[in-house]
């Protein structure tokens, strides 16, 4: 495998850990209407990432930083070329970073609604804009021989893509509820276990219904295993939630989200973005890669920092890993 | 009209007032994270209670700020590929790198310690919890070297070689680009700087209590921990500066010309700093203005007679260089920016200076207007701050990579003006938003000071739910 062959893999790995991570910060976010009876219940469910959301927000820097320097001419016609979609994913991630710190900063109940408010939108539109945006990116968009997108913010709104929004709306609405069920107890938990079943089955078929298009449309042999495999982890992860397995439940969900963007990293290998209009103005692998000595460098800062990264990230949640109460909230 | 729906112009103006307004934070972030540490270790080190409360207060004022650093900064990363896509494309093989290793070794460090420091407080040993703030701080420190060392390849190019059938700068070198000899002077400059910011906060909170004499012994403490830092800071950056100064007239003549709008060479006694010029500073028609001889020579050269080129000079030799074309970057702004960085710089350390002098020893001026200037001079250095960027970055057009890309070259062929548009009229509109809250926030938990002394009510230390959930 060549350099730029690894960083593709490498890349793909960023995007997994920011979806399996910050994917669950997404459905607790989402969840505040469904399981937040009153502000005790909201304090816990948000206290449930307090300590991580940041950290897993961070893995989407990275990525999108990883991409720059491995993959310069992908970055440049995808964050140009999805300007409208990026900036809306850019407003939610503001508006939901600023409500955790602040939500709690001023008085009375009103302030304190807006901005939960603010994490509910702010955590659902990037759930599905990321979606949308990885499933034009398989798709493939129009664009011309210097690699500029030549469609409009409509184009990105076709119904593939809209299901692929949908899909990731619902599956990290899903592994949110599941960790939550992991991460609290009492009646709140018993009560994202019972929403966390019924938000699965749907998930299952809209997942279904996406995979099986992807693979229909753009499959490859390794992308249609992967994507039987992600649709077996999802219904398992549902059976296990049903039998209150909840460890076993949250591993499952997120095993599924990561072989998910696995099949999607398959069936667009070993293009990176393919052009609708015309193959031969696609972006490959080959055509939009750095230089083999960026890469090196780059492999070389990987392969020492990620270790020690993944080391200290583990340990942080294993030092979080108490499950939170109504008790352990105090009153304001 | 088309001109106003220019996406270079737009985008211009998107990407100079998102870059001042995450920069508004920064400072603060790295100056406050290192200030709790230190605080926090000296309760470690001491087990004096009021330590701990002006760690708890001033570690609040720092998680307000922080917030805002770390969303405004996910912009600034995207905006490269969203308005800067051939820019991208151009300079992506090496200007790349620094910032995943900023991510990977930076942002990761940080973003993950400061959550362990929030909400750790209860679940570790007191040693690791303080690990956790140094942590924090040291990786505050290294994002801004991984980021300053990005920039200042768009000042300096070094450790690349053209790609002419790509169309492309390549990296040969990361250990030049890594110690590009701006980003080896603008590293130290920017640090002291983020240090003047903080502690201008830090003297401005404790003067808004101890004008009303509240909190004698926590503000005391913080009031010379901000004036002592104040003055090592302001000497540090002065001389940092100087040190930039020379690396900018060898790297970039044409800025020095533009800060002191100089439009024909001069040298010795000619090459005159002028401290303030009225009429037009172009040369022409100056009716008055104050100017110190030498100066502009010393700063320039470290020498007396030393030779300083003029815009005019310069223009003629880039013009042999590059091709036809206006290398001049707007004087006026250059000219004006460079010395309100200098004037803010030098007004605020003069007042932490009086400021030690007033209260040496215990004493405390009465009059409240000596305190009201403690707490308004405030903004100084973060204005500097601002003022020295726009200089910088002013100064290096119209080139966005100096002498390789211009600017206009620069911008993403595929967006169109209205696109632009809706996102410049989306930030300004959030980000003001976000100031009010903000600056109201960072008032509230300053006059609310740092609450009763924990050790006279065991109750509220030892209850676990204080620092279990955060939110
Ligand atoms: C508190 C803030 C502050 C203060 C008091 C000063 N500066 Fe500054 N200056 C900055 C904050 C700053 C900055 C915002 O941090 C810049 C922008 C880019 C950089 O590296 O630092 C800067 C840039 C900057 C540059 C441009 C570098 C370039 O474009 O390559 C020069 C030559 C100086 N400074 C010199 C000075 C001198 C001689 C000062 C005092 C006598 C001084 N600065 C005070
Ligand atoms: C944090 C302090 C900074 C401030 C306040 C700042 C300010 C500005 C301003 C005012 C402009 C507009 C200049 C113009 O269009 O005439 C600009 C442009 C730009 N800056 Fe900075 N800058 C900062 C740091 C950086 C850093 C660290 C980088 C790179 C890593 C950077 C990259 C750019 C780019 C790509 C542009 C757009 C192209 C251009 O107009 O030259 N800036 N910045
Ligand atoms: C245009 C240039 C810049 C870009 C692309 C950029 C990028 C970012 C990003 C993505 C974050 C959020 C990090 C997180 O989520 O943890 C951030 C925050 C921060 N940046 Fe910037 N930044 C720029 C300018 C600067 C400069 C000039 C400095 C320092 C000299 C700096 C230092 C920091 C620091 C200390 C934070 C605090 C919060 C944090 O790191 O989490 N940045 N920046």
């Amino acid at each position: 495998m060549d350099l730029a062959t690894l960083w593709f893999w490498i890349v793909g790995f960023f995007f997994i850990g920011y979806f399996v991570l910050d994917g669950f910060d997404f459905g607790v976010g989402m969840s505040l209407p469904f399981l937040g009876r009153d502000d005790t219940d909201r304090r816990v469910l948000i206290n449930t990432i307090g300590p991580v959301w940041d950290l897993n927000e961070t893995w989407v820097i990275v990525a999108g930083a990883s991409l720059f320097a491995a993959f310069p001419e992908w970055y440049a016609t995808l964050f140009s070329g999805f300007y409208l979609p990026l900036l809306l994913i850019l407003l939610a991630l503001i508006a939901r970073g600023v409500s955790f710190e602040y939500r709690h900063q001023g008085k009375g109940l009103r302030w304190t609604r807006w901005f939960d408010g603010m994490i509910v939108v702010g955590s659902a539109v990037p759930a599905l804009l990321w979606g949308v945006a990885f499933a034009n990116i398989v798709q493939g968009v129009p664009m011309d021989a210097d690699h500029t997108y030549l469609g409009t913010l409509l184009d990105l709104l076709n119904p593939y893509a809209l299901l692929g929004g949908a899909t990731t709306l619902l599956l990290f609405f899903t592994h949110g509820v599941v960790f939550v069920a992991l991460k609290t107890d009492g009646e709140i938990r018993s009560r994202a276990r019972r929403l966390a079943t019924r938000a699965g089955l749907v998930t299952i078929v809209a997942a279904a219904a996406f995979l099986l298009w992807t693979d229909l449309a753009h499959g490859t042999l390794a992308s249609w295993l992967l994507s039987a495999v992600a649709a077996v982890l999802l219904i398992a992860a549902v059976l296990a939630n049903a039998r209150a397995a909840e460890r076993t439940a949250f591993g499952l969900t997120a095993a599924t989200i990561g072989v998910a963007v696995l099949a999607l990293f398959s069936a667009l290998f070993p293009d990176v973005m393919p052009a609708s209009n015309d193959p031969a103005n696609s972006l490959t692998i080959a055509n939009a890669s750095s230089t083999p000595y960026t890469l090196t460098v780059m492999t070389w800062v990987a392969a020492i920092a990620l270790p020690v990264v993944l080391a200290y990230q583990a340990w942080t949640y294993w030092v979080f890993r108490r499950r939170i109460t109504r008790e352990l909230i105090p009153a304001t | 009209m088309t001109d106003l729906l220019d996406p270079l112009l737009l985008s211009r103006w998107q990407f100079g007032l998102t870059t001042i307004y995450h920069f508004l934070f920064v400072p603060l972030t790295i100056g406050l994270a290192t200030t709790v540490a230190l605080f926090q270790t000296a309760w470690v080190r001491t087990g004096k209670a009021r330590y701990l409360q002006i760690t708890r207060f001033i570690g609040k004022l720092f998680l307000i700020n922080f917030a805002m650093g770390v969303v405004t900064g996910i912009v600034q990363e995207f905006q490269f590929g969203m308005n800067w896509s051939d820019y991208s494309r151009f300079v992506g093989d090496i200007f790349g790198a620094p910032l995943a290793m900023e991510g990977l070794l930076a942002f990761f460090l940080e973003a993950t310690f400061i959550g362990v420091w929030i909400f750790g407080w209860d679940k570790l040993p007191k040693r690791v919890h303080l690990a956790s703030i140094w942590l924090t701080a040291a990786a505050t420190v290294l994002s801004a070297y991984f980021i300053l060392a990005a920039n200042a390849f768009m000042q300096n190019p070094v450790g690349y070689q053209l790609d002419e059938a790509r169309g492309r700068a390549e990296l040969t070198d990361i250990g030049a680009v890594l110690t590009n000899p701006v980003s080896l002077a603008s590293f130290p400059h920017t640090i002291f700087g983020a240090f003047m910011v903080t502690a201008a906060l830090l003297i401005a909170a404790a003067c808004w209590h101890l004008a009303r004499n509240r909190g004698e012994d926590t503000m005391r403490p913080i009031l010379k921990v901000g004036l002592w830092m104040m003055v090592i800071a302001g000497v540090g950056t002065v001389l940092s500066g100087d040190q930039l100064g020379l690396v900018m007239v060898d790297t970039q003549p044409m800025k020095m010309a533009a800060a002191e709008a100089l439009y024909n060479t001069a040298s010795g006694a000619n090459a005159s700093f002028s401290l303030f010029t009225w009429g037009t500073p172009d040369g022409s028609s100056e009716l008055f203005s104050i100017r110190i001889p030498y100066l502009l020579s010393f700063l320039s050269t470290h020498t007396l007679d030393g030779t300083v080129e003029g815009l005019n000079d310069l223009q003629a030799q880039y013009v042999q260089l590059y091709g036809p074309g206006d290398y001049m970057p707007t004087v006026w702004i250059t000219y004006w920016a460079f010395r309100w960085m200098i004037g803010l710089g030098v007004v605020s350390i003069l007042i932490a200076i009086a400021g030690l002098w007033l209260t040496r020893r215990g004493r405390a001026p009465r009059r409240t207007w000596i305190w009201r200037i403690g707490v308004w001079a405030f903004p100084l250095p973060l204005a500097a701050m601002s003022v020295g960027w726009i200089f910088t970055e002013m100064g290096r057009q119209p080139w966005i990579v100096f002498g390789l890309l211009k600017t206009q070259d620069a911008v993403s062929p595929g967006i169109n003006g209205w696109d632009v548009v809706a996102s410049l009229v989306a930030f300004t509109l959030v980000y003001g938003a976000l100031a009010v809250v903000e600056f109201r926030l960072i008032v509230k938990a300053i006059r609310k000071g740092p609450g009763p002394d924990p050790s006279d009510d065991d109750a509220s230390q030892d209850s676990p739910s204080l620092t279990t959930t955060v939110y």
